[in-house]
């Protein structure tokens, strides 16, 4: 778990973006692809994307675990849809062009490729921000960032204590689950499936109980440095917003306005129908 | 530094709302401006609770009723909130693992000040400040996964201390700490209150070790009463320490084998105080006619590593360790945090895989076995019971591992009524667990385990944050078990005491290596072991040095045995 979401600490145009234009750029992006299915605006984001990435300095090969998730999901994802709802593309596009038929109910169209593809190409350009995003910020920065950009600073650091005490808790739950295990306890696949999540239920119980006792520790601890004192709280862990990150800012709210516009005005819908 | 209090407790009562008696009775205390207080007692003597009233959680986060008055720097904690009081007292908390709420070392120091809305440079440049006090320089960047205890510790201290309070309040400072960043803590503390005018409370039940530097005043807690406000070494030289079970220093007790009469005028509380050559005789003689105990023959073999090796990532955290363990054997492995003690103990378990080198037990290696085939070889006890256990009724608990085995009924009951009378649990039979101590609760965790009948138990941490009182029955109820069952008992520990009185033998990690395996007595007495693996001498070796016994590791058995035949006779 620790290697897969590990801050990486380097020296690259997108580590030096503060923590806000990064999450301003990241959700932007994001809110941009997920509301357009018109393929010219996700090839552009999708550029954007790895040009992005190229410029961070952080290899594939470091994501290998992550990539190979991802593909799958995404890839089950691709078959899932073909095999739930292989004409949906017909509806959509409203015409009917087939490429090949398997059986009456799966006839390939070209409108059902097309749209799958289209949405293929949504998390593509997607998954690179939201990898940057977490890859390249300090966590520290999180709760900062989210708070300037207008999330109450009480969630904010709740988030932040999150990430500080969930290695704590994941090492602590390796342990209790060891321990129980030396007792017999069988958590592994030759177990059935009821009876496994059972036990599960069973070890979690004494984690609840050392993490309310955790949760109480640290809110004492918190109140004795005065948390919550003031409707506002100043951080540590914030940047300036230099050159960079305003053009970020500017470049990134720009492309999803520039979205919203061609799916209003010129596409007239969110999709962008090339079988016209 | 006048006269003035800085602290006054006058006809002072508390009782949690949840609970029927008070926790506090009629408490009047006075800590006058730049004194260093040292609070002692046994677990549930209050006096955590005495600390909480000073600092304000007491009445805002843990509710209760108040009588009396109580006045810190010059308010009532009650009227004021948390937040201005802690302007002017400090307190670092016992846990140091969970009062760090930063994800950096930087950011925990500088916690206070962004909550007082100071600006990000001003934030920088002060986080600098405090860490070269408290020694962080290095660290600041550093995530709370990365730093040491006594790091952590240090940037708990820094968080308060970014305050420039008036008083600081430590509770428990030692308790998770190895012997060496005690002691470090203890000089830290003393640094601090020397170079500034702070008043300085220590709660604390390991009072040798913070008489390591001096304190002006003793102040003793028993079920919510003040028994004694004393100076340090009338206090020590009272009987009060054995009346309420307290552990005197060990170099006092060794004075009393030796006959001397221990008075206030000797200044018997800092062994540097005491004049140990005018009781060299009677040190002497008592060296003279006290036993050496003899060595125990070697037994058979039920453990053994031979150049075990194993990493996390690249950087070893164990290098080539051998050892090998006897039948019956009672030993301790000992080291800082991070020298790989409790890595080895789940290598052994069978937690972590993937290790070079061999373990064997009873000569036959291991690495085929799971982690269920090797508990009926080993078992391994939890520092926390809380962490272990799953079930509501005793039995049901004590029983889980054989039921998990699909033993027969018939057996479950046997083995586990067995069980239950070797622990002492049968009075408890149809209690529910959560009624149960601290101590009963681990005595719990050991029967499920010892019910499956292991040769070997590996105990982590037994006496964790246990008073004297309770480690000495956690400890004889496990030399009980070493003794009558001929279990061979592995102790991984950071408390020299239980080293020193239990573990005959002690294997010293240090950065992956093993760098000793030796009677316990000859560690704590070898300078160069006790400086690797992060350890203490005991006081017992400073005063064989002091009165000229050559060889002082005679001197620590001698006083182990005879201490063990006072606590049978007793």
């Amino acid at each position: 778990m620790k290697k897969l979401f590990n801050y990486n600490e380097a020296d690259s145009f997108v580590h030096n973006l503060s923590g806000v234009s990064k999450l301003v750029g990241f959700l932007a992006m994001t809110f941009t692809v997920m509301l357009s299915y018109d393929p010219r605006v996700i090839a552009f984001v999708l550029v954007t994307a790895v040009i992005t990435f190229r410029a961070s300095g952080i290899r594939l090969r470091d994501l290998r675990v992550v990539i190979y998730y991802i593909s799958f999901f995404v890839t089950l994802n691709f078959v899932m849809t073909f095999l739930f709802d292989p004409q949906y593309g017909v509806r959509l596009y409203g015409s009917s062009h087939v490429l090949f038929t398997i059986s009456e109910r799966y006839t390939l169209t070209s409108e059902q490729l097309f749209y799958q593809l289209t949405k293929l190409s949504k998390y593509a350009a997607t998954i690179p921000f939201g990898l940057l995003f977490f890859l390249t910020t300090h966590p520290s920065e999180f709760a900062a960032s989210m708070n300037r950009i207008g999330v109450h600073y009480k969630i904010a650091f709740t988030v932040s204590l999150t990430l500080r005490y969930l290695p704590d808790i994941y090492a602590e739950y390796q342990v209790i689950s060891k321990a129980q295990q030396a007792r017999g306890l069988e958590m592994s696949k030759k177990q059935k499936f009821g009876k496994r999540v059972r036990e599960y239920l069973k070890m979690i119980f004494p984690l609840i109980m050392s993490s309310l006792d955790r949760i109480n520790n640290i809110s004492d601890a918190m109140d004795l440095r005065g948390f919550a004192k003031h409707r506002k709280r100043t951080w540590y862990h914030t940047r300036k917003l230099s050159r960079a990150d305003i053009l970020t800012i500017i470049f990134t709210l720009a492309v999803f306005t520039a979205s919203i516009l061609n799916s209003i005005f010129v596409n007239r819908s969110r999709f962008w129908n090339p079988f016209l | 530094m006048g006269q003035r209090p800085i602290i006054e407790f006058r006809d002072y009562s508390f009782k949690y709302f949840a609970q029927s008696r008070p926790t506090l009775k009629n408490i009047n205390l006075r800590i006058n401006e730049g004194e260093k207080v040292l609070i002692i007692g046994p677990s549930g003597s209050g006096k955590s609770t005495l600390g909480n009233c000073l600092n304000g959680l007491i009445p805002h986060s843990y509710k209760g009723k108040v009588e009396g008055t109580l006045s810190v720097a010059g308010r009532d904690p009650a009227a004021v909130k948390i937040a201005e009081l802690s302007k002017h007292i400090g307190t670092v908390l016992q846990d140091t693992d969970g009062q760090f709420v930063g994800l950096s070392v930087a950011e925990d120091i500088v916690f206070a000040l962004e909550n007082d809305l100071v600006p990000t440079p001003e934030l920088r440049r002060r986080a600098e400040e405090v860490a070269e006090m408290v020694g962080l320089e290095k660290v600041l960047r550093n995530s709370p996964q990365e730093v040491s205890g006594g790091q952590k510790q240090r940037t708990s201290l820094g968080g308060v201390l970014i305050d420039d309070v008036d008083i600081l309040l430590f509770d428990e400072p030692l308790a998770n700490l190895d012997p060496a960043t005690g002691k470090r803590a203890i000089e830290l503390i003393d640094e601090i209150y020397e170079t500034t005018d702070k008043t300085v409370i220590i709660i604390e039940h390991r009072i040798e070790d913070v008489l390591h530097r001096r304190v002006d005043r003793i102040v003793l807690l028993h079920e919510g009463r003040i028994i004694a406000d004393m100076p340090p070494h009338d206090i020590i030289a009272s009987s009060l320490f054995a009346e309420y079970g307290i552990r005197e220093p060990l170099y006092v007790t060794l004075l009393k084998y030796a006959g001397v009469e221990v008075t206030p005028e000797m200044r018997p509380s800092y062994i540097d105080t005491i004049d140990l050559e005018s009781h060299r005789e009677q040190i002497l003689a008592w060296y003279e006619r006290t036993e050496n105990p003899a060595a125990k023959p070697t037994a058979e073999e039920v453990l053994a590593a031979a150049d075990l090796s194993f990493a996390y990532t690249v950087r070893p955290v164990l290098e080539d360790i051998s050892f090998r363990i006897g039948k019956g054997e009672m030993l301790a492995i000992v080291g800082r945090n991070g020298a790989g003690k409790s890595t080895l103990s789940k290598l052994i378990c069978g937690f972590e895989k993937g290790h070079s080198g061999q373990i064997r037990f009873k000569g036959e290696d291991a690495l085929e076995l799971s982690i269920a085939e090797r508990a009926s070889s080993v078992g391994y006890v939890m520092q926390n019971p809380n962490h272990m256990i799953t079930e509501h009724r005793i039995f049901d608990e004590i029983a889980m591992g054989l039921r998990l085995r699909h033993a027969e009924n018939g057996e479950i009951e046997n083995r586990v009524m067995k069980t239950m009378k070797i622990c002492g649990l049968e009075r408890f039979r149809e209690w529910p667990i959560s009624a149960l101590s601290y101590g009963q609760k681990k005595r719990v965790t050991i029967a499920s385990i010892l019910v499956l009948e292991p040769e070997i138990i590996i105990l982590d941490e037994p006496t964790a944050g246990q008073d004297y009182r309770h480690y000495t029955e956690i400890m004889e109820f496990l030399k009980e078990l070493n003794r009558t069952l001929g279990i061979t008992i592995i102790l991984i520990t950071h408390d020299m005491h239980l080293m020193m009185e239990y573990a005959t033998r002690s294997i010293v990690l240090s950065d992956a290596r093993l760098v000793a395996d030796t009677d316990s007595s000859a560690v704590l007495t070898d300078t160069g072991i006790v400086e690797k693996g992060a350890l203490k001498e005991t006081s017992i070796y400073h005063i064989a040095a002091g009165v000229g016994i050559e060889d002082p590791k005679a001197l620590v058995d001698r006083f182990i045995s005879h201490e063990a035949s006072m606590r049978e006779k007793a």
